[in-house]
């Protein structure tokens, strides 16, 4: 059939049909989509997430240091306000976004390697208990109630 | 009621009471007729019914202009694969009554749309190492040899009945199969595409393989066949396989043949890592 004797919409259904995919944007997020998933699927999602915010620290850290290059004046007043108590809460929230990732990425690596696949769920509760007893700890000895 | 309005439950002799309803929010889109869409239907319910005898009460009653794709109706052909509520479900044997009011269906994900809640499988079975004697392309059954039936549609299968082998391209690379075990089936998968749908790194990589063709290619290993061993590790070995995978267990999650990718796929890197216990056996 020559294009002219085409029936209209023939162009258009030879195209292939969208993808589409889960989750709240682009298909970059597509692992970030809650929906439907399992404790493996949102260990993955909050391991690159706590993934960000530790690469995140990481060039905070190197920028705060560069203080010291300024001068002592500087750095005492920056330690100061990092001693405060709302500050000392987001260290808090740093601990637990590096154990999680930390003792996810065990489980992964152990399982990755093929090693203690059928207990996988168990692993990941375990660290989710380990963890959670630390950061609980780590949170009362920050924030002054164990001394 | 009339029998043309009856629930999508009526068949099976539920006992008539105050008609329970759902709201179900269905997925549209149609090649060529602009966007994508929700369109909306109250779909009268009994205690059995699942979101496929929804969906063909609306197609049925309300709009016929709605696409379906299923065949067997107890999941095994797998066919009537889509998202319910986000999680991929085979619609035949998902019950309206474990959802609420509101039910959102939508096409499986990572999957190019062909119709509204269908999706094309071509890429879907693509994924698989070529080595694989089980998915292939089909051909009419006038192409087919003695012995053989290609079925042409949506699950593109070759079925083997009783007969001679014959000649086909891919017996002639590595594979020296014993006669009737070219078509050997994945056992327990059903090709549906639930897990490549749920696999949150398949939604960020159109080119990983997915964890049905990986657990194929882990089932070769444990059956060859008369495939090549090093063959089947060097495709799943590639930047695009095995290595791919983030470890989320959702492919196991979402299949509904438990069928466990995942484990499949950790078996392969356990064998790619370590070798495998029969190693040296398969070199000599």
């Amino acid at each position: 059939m020559s294009a002219t004797n085409e029936l209209p919409g023939t162009a258009e259904r030879a195209q292939p049909g969208p993808i589409r995919h889960k989750g709240p944007g682009p298909s970059e997020s597509g692992w970030l989509d809650p929906r439907g998933r399992g404790h493996g699927g949102r260990a993955l999602a909050l391991h690159r997430i706590t993934g960000l915010v530790i690469v995140c620290y990481l060039y905070l850290h190197l920028g705060v240091l560069s203080m010291l290059l300024i001068g002592s004046s500087a750095w005492g007043s920056f330690l100061s306000l990092v001693t405060a108590k709302s500050f000392l809460a987001l260290e808090v929230v740093l601990i637990a976004a590096v154990l999680f990732h930390g003792l996810n990425g065990i489980r992964v690596a152990l399982v990755g390697s093929g090693i203690a696949v059928t207990r996988e769920r168990a692993m990941f509760w375990a660290g989710t208990a380990i963890g959670t007893a630390a950061v609980i700890f780590a949170a009362l000895h920050i924030l002054g109630a164990l001394s | 009621m009339s029998t043309e309005q009856q629930s999508p439950a009526a068949p099976d002799g539920a006992e008539a009471g105050p008609e329970e309803t759902r709201r179900l929010r269905i997925f549209r889109y149609k090649r060529g007729d602009g966007g994508e869409r929700f369109d909306e239907f109250e779909v009268p319910v009994g205690p059995h019914t699942t979101v496929l005898d929804a969906l063909l009460w609306i197609k049925r009653h309300k709009d016929p202009s709605l696409a379906l794709r299923y065949s067997c109706l107890h999941a095994s052909c797998g066919t009537c694969g889509v998202l319910v509520d986000g999680r991929e479900e085979l619609a035949c044997v998902c019950s309206v009554q474990d959802h609420g009011a509101e039910i959102t269906v939508e096409p499986l994900a990572n999957l190019p749309i062909l119709t509204d809640v269908v999706v094309e499988m071509n890429g879907f079975f693509a994924r698989f190492p070529h080595e694989h004697p089980i998915i292939r392309s089909s051909g009419s059954p006038a192409d087919a040899h003695a012995g053989e039936v290609h079925l042409e549609g949506a699950h593109e299968v070759t079925l083997d009945l009783p007969g001679p082998l014959h000649h086909h391209p891919l017996h002639d690379d590595h594979r020296a199969a014993p006669p009737g075990a070219d078509f050997m089936r994945l056992e327990d998968c059903i090709e549906c595409g639930l897990c490549l749908s749920a696999c949150p790194v398949a939604a960020t990589s159109h080119d990983y393989v997915g964890p049905a063709a990986l657990a194929a290619a882990e089932r070769l290993l444990e059956e060859p066949r008369g495939v090549k061993r090093e063959d089947v590790l060097a495709w799943a070995s590639r930047p695009e396989a095995v290595w791919r995978c983030h470890v989320g267990f959702e492919c196991t999650r979402a299949c509904p043949a438990d069928a466990v990718p995942a484990e499949r796929i950790m078996a392969l890197r356990r064998e790619l890592t370590f070798g495998g216990p029969d190693d040296e056996e398969s070199k000599r």
